[in-house]
């Protein structure tokens, strides 16, 4: 079995249940478990429905914030942007998703793929050097790191596969696969889960809030 | 008398011009990237080279290889370079049949042990009687030519790698040559069938060079298996600019765009088919319409179906991720459940204390 044949085979099949299981386990884990009912009176009727709007109005800062956060906002921004271009708008992606679900659409000319990604490593690192600049500011700790890690390495071996940078293609192919493979069976138990806790933790922080009659 | 023959003399008594030697000798050179200066000397070895002897053993395979090298164009000097060298023993291709073709190989054996090139086409059944030769199993006419041999040039991917033969549930125990021989120069051509130059091409390197040519981790010759059939398709700028064939007979297949959707494996496989083409360069599958099926990487015909591309996961994908759906909702309940019951336990203490 060759490399490739080991990363198409084996290591994206059980990563992807891995990553199926493990995110299903962890969101029904913490969901199931919810609160107590709050017994005071809310002090808004529609509190609870103001509330969830609270998921779309801290897709950016407060005001007060802004000059503040404005840089790693934007550029985080400008991350999940291309990135999500990338991971379905290029052709080998699409059809690696047709294989798996049916799905098809068309995808992007190559120069604009390779444009998306390389802006996503930019701005990938662009965020990194801000974190690594100003410890005393996000308080990382090894599980920022490592979920910045297996969010650049597809990136990094998706260009170099395409630029034909590095080992053969095929090589370089099955580990730009394996960093996938590590990217989804890691996906549920680090801070990549925050792309389905960003919805409840700021509904539950609006609806907590709205029950008080804050508006946040 | 017919042993001290040289190939000027085969090639002129053929009725083949220098200026169409030269040209050969250039085309050689050039495809196997060796310098301009080597021409010259290439050119003279050939013409002045004896007939070396050539034992060919076919094996688990469909003359496909034989074929290809017989059929490729004619007259060719690729052909020509066959009528020089003293094929002692081709089962297909000698007139002498039963006792006296093996009496011919045996000979062949023992008057040039160790000398003879061994061409090999067809993987090799481990599983004794399930394919032999005159009586003799593959396997052992394998072990008792190999002995006696200088190189051995596996052809066709059945040699190389295993083939079809070996496909799952290979029930012949097939095996490649370089699997069963471990002693020996061994230079792999892959291909189904191969391209003729490919293996005229190596031929003529070990005339010329008196060593074989310098090669792959897979033992293919750089020179033909040096880059994939991809980065040469004619095809790429269509691949570039995002522009596929859907299927077979839409409006992107009749404008020859891109199989890549298609299941094309060229960019995975490496072969000289875009560049050298076949039948003197008319085309090559691509060019037809077919995507490459990446019959020159070891076990092909097992890495999925033949109109899946590249990127395709490489298993059944729905009902296991169903499963592993489900067990995440039972592991999720389960961890939910034990969460709240250590909950309300804490609930209950803390209200006990009070």
């Amino acid at each position: 079995m060759s490399l490739l044949d080991f990363a198409r085979g084996p290591a994206i099949h059980w990563a992807l249940i891995i990553l199926v299981a493990g995110t299903i386990w962890r969101l029904l884990g913490v969901l199931v478990l919810t609160r107590g009912a709050d017994l005071s009176r809310p002090r808004d009727a529609f509190g609870n429905f103001k509330g969830y709007r609270t998921v779309f109005s801290r897709a950016w800062p407060s005001g007060e914030f802004t000059t503040a956060t404005r840089y790693q906002t934007g550029m985080a921004y400008v991350f999940h942007i291309a990135t999500l271009i990338v991971v379905i708008g290029i052709v080998p992606h699409i059809e690696f998703i047709t294989g798996l679900t049916g799905a098809s659409w068309p995808g992007l000319p190559n120069a604009a793929g390779v444009a998306f990604g390389i802006i996503a490593l930019a701005s990938l690192l662009a965020l990194i050097l801000r974190r690594i600049a100003k410890p005393a500011v996000y308080c990382s700790n090894w599980g920022d790191y490592f979920a910045w890690f297996v969010m650049a390495a597809p990136l990094v071996t998706g260009l170099m596969a395409f630029a034909h940078i590095g080992p053969r293609y095929e090589t370089m192919l099955a580990i730009h696969i394996l960093s996938v493979a590590l990217l989804f069976a890691w996906f549920p138990f680090g801070k990549l889960m925050h792309s389905f806790w960003f919805i409840f933790s700021r509904a539950q922080s609006g609806v907590a809030y709205a029950h008080k009659g804050v508006r946040i | 008398m017919a042993k001290e023959t040289t190939l000027g003399d085969l090639l002129r008594s053929q009725g083949v011009s220098r200026r169409a030697f030269l040209q050969f000798c250039t085309t050689t050179a050039t495809m196997m990237a060796l310098p301009a200066a080597v021409i010259p000397s290439m050119a003279r070895a050939l013409e002045q080279a004896r007939r070396p002897s050539v034992i060919w053993l076919s094996f688990q395979e469909c003359t496909g290889c034989t074929e290809a090298l017989l059929r490729s164009h004619a007259p060719s000097i690729e052909s020509l370079i066959f009528d020089f060298i003293s094929l002692d023993y081709h089962h297909t291709l000698q007139a002498a049949s039963g006792d006296a073709a093996e009496k011919a190989r045996e000979q062949a054996m023992h008057e040039h042990a160790g000398e003879y090139l061994l061409l090999v086409d067809g993987s090799i059944p481990t599983l004794k009687g399930t394919s032999t030769i005159a009586g003799i199993n593959n396997l052992d006419m394998l072990m008792e030519g190999a002995a006696g041999a200088a190189a051995i040039l596996a052809v066709g991917t059945c040699a190389a790698y295993g083939g079809l033969p070996k496909a799952a549930p290979n029930p012949t125990g097939a095996r490649s040559v370089e699997e069963l021989i471990t002693d020996k120069p061994i230079v792999n051509l892959p291909g189904c069938p191969p391209i003729p130059l490919a293996i005229t091409g190596v031929i003529a390197h070990y005339l010329t060079m008196g060593a074989l040519p310098e090669v792959d981790h897979l033992k293919r010759p750089l020179a033909f298996y040096g880059e994939n059939v991809h980065d040469r398709c004619y095809r790429r700028p269509f691949y570039d600019r995002g522009l596929f064939a859907e299927t077979f007979d839409d409006e992107g297949a009749r404008k020859g765009w891109c199989l890549y959707k298609l299941g094309c494996k060229a960019p995975e496989t490496y072969n000289a088919c875009a560049t050298i083409k076949w039948n003197q360069g008319v085309s090559f599958p691509i060019q037809s319409g077919h995507g490459c099926i990446g019959c020159s990487e070891p076990n092909f015909w097992d890495k999925g179906g033949i109109y899946d591309s590249v990127p395709m996961a490489q298993f059944g994908s729905g009902p296991k991720i169903a499963v592993a759906g489900a067990v995440g909702v039972v592991a999720g309940a389960g961890a939910a459940l034990l969460a709240r019951t250590k909950k309300h336990k804490k609930e209950a203490e803390l209200h006990a204390d009070e």
